[in-house]
C-alpha cells in the first residue's frame, strides 16, 4: 500500500474490498483515526477471522469512546449551567450527541464547544472552578497569542480525568482572512433534548470545511473529509439542504472552502453533491487529493515535500506576512 | 518499510518494520522458534525509524512508533535496537490492545490452572516466572497476563523473557546459552538480556488455562505471607492494567469475576528458592 487509497476505497465501498494488504489497510485507518469508522462500515463483510476480531473490538473501543465524549459534555455543561449561556457542541462530541451518521465509530479527543465571545471571561473562571486547568503557561506569548488572535481559549484540561476542552468563540482564527459571523451561528443553533445545542446542519458543514480547509495543514484530513461525506449524506434528505448550505458558506464567507469540501467528498468517498454549491472542478483539488492519501501501508507519512507545502500553507492562511514574520521570529527564540 | 518481520505470540501477531537490518536480525534470531502468523495478518505494527532523516546513518536513532505512539518515548542507539523492537511490541498492547482485559502480570500454568504474579517493576514476577518456567510449570507470559472477557480464561503471550540486572546471571546459571539474546548493556533500565522461553511454553503458546491463584510478589524482605482482601485486590488489579479504563463495563465485570473467584496473597521473600518453596506449598494447598 503506497498510499491510503484502499482505506478510502474500504469506507467507500465496503463490498469492494476481499483478499488486500489487509495489515496495511488497518495500519493506515489507525494513523488516520478510521480505525472505528472502517470497523463499522466493514461489518457483515466476509474478512478473516483475526481481522473481524480486531473490528469488532474498535467497534466496542467506540461505543466507549462515544460514553466517554458525552459524559465530559455532561461535565461541562453542569459547570457552565449556572451561566445560563447559550452551550454549542462541535465536532465530535456534537455527531455524537446528536446522534447523527457521522458519529458512527467517529474517535472524540478533545471536547470542542462555542459560547458568546463576550462571555469567555465567566466561561473560562466557571471551568477553572469545576477542576479545569491550564494546559500551557498562563503567561507568555502563547497565552497572549491565543487571547488576542485565536478563535478559542487557550486549552484547558480537567485536572483528574485528563481530558481537554477547547473553548470556541468563532470557527476561524480572528488573523484568517475570512470573517464567520459567530452571532448568526449562535442565532441558528439547535437545542438538543438535553439543553446543550450544536450548530444548525448547514452550519455543521461549514465549520467542517473551514477547520479541514480553511485552518490547519490537514493533517488527518481523511477523517474530516469522512465527517463531511457523512454529514452531507445524512443532510441532504432535508428539504432546502442545498440551498441553506451555499447561503450559510457565503454568509461565513467559506464558500470556495465549502465548494472544496464537496468537490473532494465526492472525488474520494463518492458522495453525491449539488453541482452549485461544489463549484467547478480546480487542478489544485489534485494536489489536496495527493496530500490527504500521503500515508502508506506502514502507516507512515508520505510525500515529506507535499506536506511541508500544505504547512507553509496553513501558517499563511492563518497570519498576514508581517504577523507571520513576528511570529516566527518569536518561536525561533523560545 | 526495508526490512520487516512477522512474529506470532500467543493470540496476537506483529509486524515490525525497520529502517536498519541489525535489530530485526537480532529478533529473528531471538524469535527464531516462533510461529509467522498462519494468515499473513497482522494485530499490531511495529516501526523503528530514525529519530530524524539523518539519524539514520549519523548515530544512528532509533525511534519507536507504529500503530500507537507515544509523542515523547525517547529513541534509542542502534545497538539497543533489539529492546526498540521490544518495547515497540509492548506498547502496542499496553496502548492499542482491547479485545483482552490486559494485566501488567507474569502467568505460570501447571495442571491446567494458572497463577498470576503482579507487583511494581522490580518486585521480581519476571525472574521468578522464568524460574518457575523452568522447574515443572509452563510458562504463559512474564509481562502482559490476557484475559478473555467471555471466558474468563488467561491467554499465553509468551514473547521473550526480559531479564534485567542482578536476573541475568540468576538464569544464565539454568538455561542453555542458545536461548539468551545479547546482553544489552546501559540500557535506560540497566543491564538487559532476553531469554526465549523453553519449548513446552511456545508449543502451547495457543492454550489458556483458567486462573487459580494471584499474588502479589515482593522481592528483598523477611518472608512473609499476609491475604489480600478483595478490595485492595481490584485497586492493585485496575493499577496493573493498562486497558481496564477503556473496556468499560466488560473490563469491570471480569475483573470483578476474577477477584471472586480466585484467592489472593501477597508474599514477601528474600531470595528466590524461598518463593519457589512458598508457591510449591500453595499450590499443593489449592490441589488438595
Amino acid at each position: 500500500m503506497r498510499n491510503a487509497r484502499l482505506l478510502v476505497r474500504a469506507l467507500g465501498d465496503p463490498a469492494s474490498v476481499r483478499a488486500c494488504d489487509w495489515a496495511g489497510l488497518i495500519s493506515a485507518a489507525r494513523a488516520e483515526q478510521l480505525i472505528g469508522s472502517l470497523a463499522f462500515r466493514m461489518e457483515g463483510q466476509a474478512v478473516p477471522p483475526r481481522v473481524a476480531a480486531i473490528f469488532e473490538a474498535a467497534r466496542r473501543d467506540s461505543a466507549q469512546a462515544r460514553t466517554q465524549a458525552l459524559w465530559e459534555a455532561e461535565m461541562a455543561h453542569r459547570a457552565l449551567a449556572p451561566l445560563g449561556l447559550p452551550i454549542i457542541l462541535m465536532k465530535g462530541t456534537a455527531f455524537h450527541a446528536a446522534g447523527l451518521d457521522a458519529s458512527v465509530g467517529r474517535s472524540v479527543g478533545d471536547l470542542d464547544i462555542m459560547v458568546p465571545h463576550d462571555s469567555l471571561d465567566a466561561v473560562e473562571a466557571a471551568l477553572i472552578g469545576a477542576g479545569w486547568e491550564h494546559v500551557k503557561d498562563a503567561q507568555g506569548y502563547d497565552d497572549e497569542y491565543y487571547r488576542r488572535w485565536m478563535h478559542e481559549l487557550p486549552p484547558l484540561i480537567h485536572r483528574t480525568r485528563d481530558r481537554m476542552i477547547d473553548v470556541h468563540h468563532t470557527i476561524l482564527p480572528l488573523t484568517a482572512r475570512p470573517r464567520p459571523d459567530a452571532q448568526a451561528m449562535i442565532a441558528a443553533s439547535v437545542e438538543l433534548e438535553n439543553g446543550l445545542r450544536i450548530l444548525c446542519p448547514a452550519d455543521i458543514v461549514v465549520h467542517a470545511a473551514a477547520h479541514l480547509f480553511a485552518d490547519g495543514n490537514l493533517a488527518g484530513g481523511l477523517r474530516n473529509l469522512w465527517d463531511i461525506d457523512r454529514l452531507l449524506r445524512e443532510f441532504a434528505a432535508q428539504p432546502g439542504f442545498w440551498a441553506s448550505l451555499g447561503e450559510c458558506a457565503r454568509l461565513h464567507q467559506i464558500g470556495p472552502h465549502v465548494g472544496r469540501a464537496l468537490r473532494l467528498s465526492h472525488r474520494l468517498y463518492g458522495t453525491p453533491v449539488d453541482k452549485a454549491v461544489a463549484g467547478r472542478a480546480r487542478l489544485t483539488d489534485l494536489l489536496f487529493e495527493m496530500r490527504l492519501l500521503a500515508r502508506n501501508g506502514w502507516g507512515q507519512e508520505k510525500a515529506k515535500a507535499l506536506r511541508f507545502a500544505f504547512y507553509v500553507r496553513s501558517h499563511w492562511l492563518r497570519m498576514p506576512p508581517l504577523m507571520l514574520a513576528r511570529h516566527l521570529w518569536v518561536k525561533a527564540r523560545s | 518499510m526495508k526490512h520487516r518481520l512477522s512474529i506470532q505470540i500467543g493470540p496476537v501477531a506483529f509486524r515490525i518494520g525497520s529502517a536498519w537490518a541489525q535489530p530485526l536480525d537480532a529478533l529473528a534470531r531471538l524469535y527464531a522458534a516462533y510461529p509467522e502468523p498462519e494468515d499473513g495478518i497482522c494485530d499490531f505494527t511495529v516501526r523503528l525509524e530514525a529519530e530524524k532523516p539523518w539519524r539514520r546513518y549519523f548515530r544512528p536513532s532509533v525511534a519507536i512508533r507504529g500503530d500507537y505512539i507515544l509523542p515523547d518515548a525517547a529513541p534509542l542507539s542502534l545497538a539497543h535496537g533489539l529492546l526498540a523492537a521490544e518495547m515497540g511490541m509492548n506498547l502496542q498492547m499496553a496502548l492499542g490492545q482491547k479485545r483482552y482485559l490486559l494485566l501488567h502480570a507474569a502467568t505460570v500454568e501447571k495442571n491446567g490452572r494458572a497463577l498470576i504474579m503482579t507487583g511494581e517493576s522490580g518486585a521480581g514476577k519476571s525472574t521468578l516466572a522464568a524460574l518457575l518456567g523452568e522447574r515443572g510449570w509452563r510458562l504463559m507470559g512474564d509481562e502482559f497476563a490476557l484475559l478473555d472477557m467471555d471466558s474468563g480464561m488467561l491467554l499465553p503471550f509468551p514473547r521473550a523473557v526480559s531479564l534485567k540486572n542482578g536476573a541475568i546471571a540468576v538464569m544464565e546459571a539454568q538455561v542453555a546459552p542458545g536461548r539468551f539474546g545479547p546482553r544489552l548493556e546501559g540500557t535506560p533500565k540497566g543491564d538487559i538480556r532476553h531469554m526465549r522461553p523453553n519449548r513446552n511454553a511456545l508449543s502451547r503458546m495457543g492454550e489458556g488455562a483458567m486462573p487459580a491463584l494471584i499474588l502479589f510478589p515482593r522481592f528483598g524482605a523477611a518472608q512473609a505471607v499476609r491475604s489480600v482482601g478483595a478490595a485492595e485486590i481490584f485497586m492493585r488489579l485496575t493499577q496493573a492494567s493498562t486497558n481496564y479504563v477503556s473496556l468499560g463495563r466488560r473490563g469491570f465485570d471480569s475483573l470483578t469475576r476474577l477477584i471472586a473467584n480466585n484467592p489472593a496473597l501477597a508474599i514477601d521473600y528474600p531470595d528466590t528458592d524461598s518463593a519457589i518453596g512458598l508457591v510449591d506449598d500453595f499450590w499443593r494447598e489449592l490441589a488438595a
